[in-house]
């Protein structure tokens, strides 16, 4: 029975909570962040995380196994010193030996076996892919992060003060952009070869890399810096005319704050990701420029200049060309595929 | 005047005609075009310029790797081709000449050769190998998208995704190798070198194939956008027939963002053929242009250099331009 009075409101309503109430209230899950979003995200597309797994394979195979394999990439095993003394070495199909090895092998010893034969100066096939995979993937990595610093700075200066100096940079990157990339490359490692880097850099810690990957550096540098940093001038210009940031600002944010929460997260992604596609394409320019004989010098190889070595003799030795073909597409390939996989999982923009 | 008279006969044909024909000109598409007129020849002036201080700058004059030659005949052949004079006087003649007569010189390393034959000789049969490729490319591009879009998301659509993305990874050295080897070594149906007959049907097929990818997945892209349209729809509901719908409303429609690659396009041919040229002995401007980059003949890398990248650059404008003049719905900055 209801009394008219207490206006039907039932007294049990305003009792304190249980402790089985206060627990419902409780967060179950911490609360996600934007990169455990992205991660999460990333991890439910199978072709990204089989190809991020190829490539984490890949690297981990070109950085072990020149220290645990018994040939060495320029060591040319039918030499003593630096006369060749057992032509047997050149040209050796896979499995197969040298006479001296052969008269090891029937003497009981183990040696070990050259897994793709070796090349036309009697140096181990296996390693010098193995190795020539270390230095594309390097020339790759390298490359992109040297593209990234120039973009992110000049991109930064652009965008921040804006006025005549953003005018005078974006029509210098017009003009850049609007070069016929392939043609510029090719005609400044061409000069860049002349120019006798090796010299210069004697002496100094450069020297181990040796000229013609610090001018296939200086390439990428001049040229491909710009849809960099465009791409981050950009960011910055439209990430501060936000209504968030400005929205934070109007209750009470400091700069740092904004930085910190607002600009760099929304920004970071899409570094992020376009420099992860920026090392597929530069593995390929470099491919391409090594092809054409202006990349690595010899006896460094580099996929790029197996693959060309390999022209002269693709009829008795078709493989020789092949590995080094499918070395490259795979490392290309898998990372084009998780580059976009990043795409997918960390731009917030494309997802709505 | 001629406004009105376009105005009376307004069929269907000659309404959608006049409305180009009003975009092209009205003042915002004409500052535009302007401006990416003027970029467009300041970028040739760059280039032009780079490749004339780059190739001097290098070390090693042309005629240092020469045997026996004294120096007073080193010195007689520099002044022959002009080396002898101060460098800005050699760039402004060199500008003229390229300006007022697109004279590139005489070639260094090939005596008696102007670079201008060189360079047109390797032209004729490089335009005939890139224009085959791009016309490839571009009727296989846009037939699988088209195939792949009608089918979105089944088994066909699949295989074609699959093939294209290896396509694209695949670097054109690699490509053109791989056809060798598979077709002229193993197979042995078809010539490995370009001058015997039928020997370019390989470095055909080879260069089309990158392009033909990228033109199947904007065309597939683009379709399956069009295909989502209010239009087509309402075609629909009219009970157009399917194959009208494809043909007249879609495939038209979706081909638009194909024409903004032909531009990137071309650039993928001429850099790819300097490779497909070598693997193929085809004899056209890539193979030229390798060449003189081995025999260092510096004046025959400059005029190939400037030569292609006008090409190229020029493209680039054309294809922008035909973009906006085929989609008047598009505006530009």
């Amino acid at each position: 029975m209801k009394h008219i009075l207490t206006m039907h409101l039932d007294g049990n309503s305003f009792l304190p909570a249980t402790e089985e109430e206060k627990a419902y209230m409780v967060q179950m899950r911490p609360s996600s962040t934007f990169f455990k979003d992205g991660v999460r995200r990333l991890l439910k597309n199978p072709v990204a995380t089989v190809s991020f797994f190829v490539i984490v394979f890949i690297v981990l195979c070109s950085i072990i196994i020149p220290m645990v394999w018994p040939y060495s990439y320029s060591e040319q095993l039918g030499n003593v010193g630096s006369a060749s003394v057992d032509a047997s070495y050149n040209n050796l199909k896979p499995f197969t030996y040298g006479t001296s090895e052969q008269e090891k092998i029937d003497a009981g010893e183990f040696v070990f076996p050259h897994l793709f034969g070796t090349d036309s100066s009697g140096r181990d096939y296996f390693i010098r892919i193995v190795y020539g995979t270390r230095i594309s993937l390097a020339v790759g990595f390298f490359a992109s992060l040297i593209v990234l610093i120039i973009g992110l700075v000049v991109g930064s200066i652009s965008g921040y003060f804006g006025g005549v100096v953003d005018l005078v940079i974006m029509r210098i990157v017009d003009i850049i952009y609007s070069l016929p990339d392939m043609l510029m490359v090719i005609l400044l490692s061409a000069a860049l070869r002349e120019t006798n880097l090796d010299k210069a850099i004697e002496g100094t810690v450069l020297e181990k890399i040796g000229g013609n990957i610090i001018s296939l550096f200086i390439v990428f540098a001049l040229l491909y810096w710009v849809s960099m940093s465009r791409l981050i001038r950009g960011q910055i210009l439209s990430l501060r005319e936000q209504e968030y940031v400005l929205a934070a600002k109007a209750a009470g944010a400091k700069g740092s704050w904004v930085i910190r929460k607002h600009l760099m997260p929304n920004c970071i992604s899409v570094i992020i990701i376009s420099t992860a596609l920026q090392i597929p394409s530069a593995i390929f320019t470099e491919s391409y420029l090594s092809f054409l004989g202006l990349g690595v010098n010899a006896p460094m190889p580099s996929l790029g200049s197996l693959a060309s070595d390999a022209l002269n003799g693709v009829s008795s030795y078709p493989y020789r060309l092949v590995i080094p073909s499918i070395v490259i597409s795979l490392i290309v390939l898998s990372l084009n595929l998780f580059g976009d996989g990043l795409r997918d999982a960390f731009d917030p923009k494309l997802n709505n | 005047m001629e406004e009105i008279s376009v105005h009376n006969q307004r069929t269907d044909r000659s309404r959608r005609h006049a409305r180009s024909f009003s975009a092209l000109f009205d003042s915002k598409t004409l500052g535009y075009i302007l401006k990416r007129l003027i970029l467009t020849v300041i970028t040739i002036w760059v280039v032009i310029t780079l490749t004339f201080f780059l190739m001097h700058a290098a070390p090693g004059g042309p005629f240092n790797s020469e045997k026996a030659i004294t120096q007073a005949a080193k010195e007689a052949l520099e002044k022959k081709y002009g080396l002898d004079k101060p460098l800005l006087e050699q760039y402004f003649t060199y500008l003229k000449d390229i300006v007022t007569k697109f004279d590139f010189g005489p070639s260094l390393k090939l005596r008696g050769r102007m670079v201008n034959d060189i360079i047109f000789e390797g032209l004729k049969t490089s335009a005939l190998l890139g224009l085959a490729a791009a016309v490839l490319a571009l009727v296989n591009g846009v037939v699988l998208g088209a195939v792949a879009a009608l089918n979105r998301n089944k088994f066909v659509d699949r295989v074609i995704m699959v093939i294209t993305t290896a396509f694209v990874s695949m670097p054109s050295f690699i490509m053109g190798t791989l056809m060798l080897i598979f077709f002229a070594v193993t197979l042995g149906i078809l010539p490995a070198n370009g001058e015997e007959a039928g020997g370019m049907i390989m470095p055909i097929i080879t260069l089309s194939l990158s392009p033909m990818s990228h033109i199947t997945r904007l065309t597939r892209s683009s379709m399956l956008d069009v295909l989502g349209q209010d239009y087509i729809r309402t075609a629909k509901a009219k009970g157009v027939a399917k194959w009208d719908i494809i043909f007249k409303h879609a495939l038209k429609n979706s081909l638009i963002p194909v024409i903004t690659y032909f531009g990137p396009m071309l650039a993928y041919i001429v850099t790819g053929s300097l490779v497909i040229e070598q693997i193929f002995a085809v004899p056209g401007i890539g193979r030229a242009f390798v060449k003189s980059i081995i025999n260092r003949d510096y004046t025959l890398i400059m005029g190939t250099t400037i030569v292609l990248a006008m090409l190229i650059v020029i493209m680039n404008l054309v294809s922008d331009i035909l973009y906006k003049v085929v989609d008047p719905r598009i505006t530009l900055e």
